[in-house]
């Protein structure tokens, strides 16, 4: 199989890599603002203290 | 046993074991996401019907499962915080709903990009669509509603009520293709007679499923433990940590 073969996807390619991409996305995203969060409620609480 | 269940009832407690569970579960869900991926879109032979439009399922189906699954998570969480007051269980449940809008989001949309070749329609108001629509809807609520309240507990309060009632369209989005005439395919690996899905095209489904069940532990795990700190923000272990953490861990 072919590297061109295997984005084309039987034609079906739009949508199944747009699926894929978003999901992709989506789960990035989920993980890179619960850890953006977490940072910024504990550098929150650091400035409290000090 | 009780007492072993019993410590992670301690906010403490669970903040320490969280950072382990979210590790682990990160660490096993990226292997059988790698292994489902290469099952998925490699190893699995196009669908006879479908043709390569068929592999959308390995994303499809985790998702919506899961979008039911940490439902059941947030609304047994909110329960148990309820009855018996427990911060963990307040945590857990509007730490879940954020990740269940995700996966529900992600089933309706990837079910539009799966239905548009297949049905040629990008949405249909069909019992399954619709039903699973209107779980969106109660994350969306769930979460506008707890973060409506100056007071994070009885906010965490309304939301589990919430929560709870809606809890009967779990079983409807479940039951939906047997009860209703839909255009959605019926159930074709959760039947009790053996499952009508080749293995090679069953097995990367299964490795997903785990590494999505992996990947909503380990992304709760992390978010529950931001909203522990806002919780114990004056507790006295939290400002221990806080204090001593700048060498320990670098968050």
């Amino acid at each position: 199989m072919s590297m061109q073969e295997f984005l084309h996807m039987g034609g079906y390619g739009f949508y199944v890599w747009t699926s894929y991409g978003l999901w992709a996305l989506v789960m990035v995203l989920n993980l890179y603002f619960s850890r953006a969060r977490e940072k910024n409620i504990y550098r929150k609480l650091k400035q409290r203290i000090q | 046993m009780y007492k072993w269940i019993h410590q992670f009832g301690s906010p403490k407690y669970f903040y320490d074991v969280s950072f382990r569970v979210s590790f682990w579960c990160g660490v096993v869900c990226v292997i059988f996401l790698l292994a489902g991926l290469y099952g998925g879109l490699v190893l699995a032979p196009a669908d006879y019907q479908q043709g390569d439009s068929f592999r959308i399922i390995y994303i499809h189906v985790p998702s919506a499962w899961m979008s039911m699954f940490v439902y059941m998570v947030m609304a047994v969480s909110g329960g148990i915080s309820l009855i018996w007051r427990i911060k963990v269980n307040e945590v857990i449940a509007r730490s879940a709903a954020p990740l269940g809008a995700s996966f529900t989001f992600l089933a309706l949309a990837t079910g539009s990009l799966w239905g548009k070749p297949m049905w040629g329609a990008w949405w249909v108001w069909d019992a399954r669509l619709t039903s699973e629509l209107i779980l969106l809807f109660l994350y969306l609520g769930y979460m506008a509603l707890v973060s409506a309240f100056e007071d994070r507990r009885t906010g965490a309060r309304a939301g589990a009520i919430l929560a709870l009632v809606g809890v009967v369209n779990i079983p409807i989005i479940h039951y939906s293709v047997e009860w209703w005439n839909t255009l959605h395919q019926g159930p074709t690996v959760t039947k009790f007679s053996s499952p009508s899905i080749h293995t090679s095209m069953l097995i990367p489904l299964l490795l997903m499923w785990i590494g999505f069940m992996c990947y909503f532990f380990s992304v709760l795990m992390i978010r529950a433990r931001a909203e522990i700190l806002e919780y114990e923000a004056n507790a006295s272990w939290v400002r221990d940590l806080v204090n001593q953490s700048a060498k320990r861990r670098s968050i």
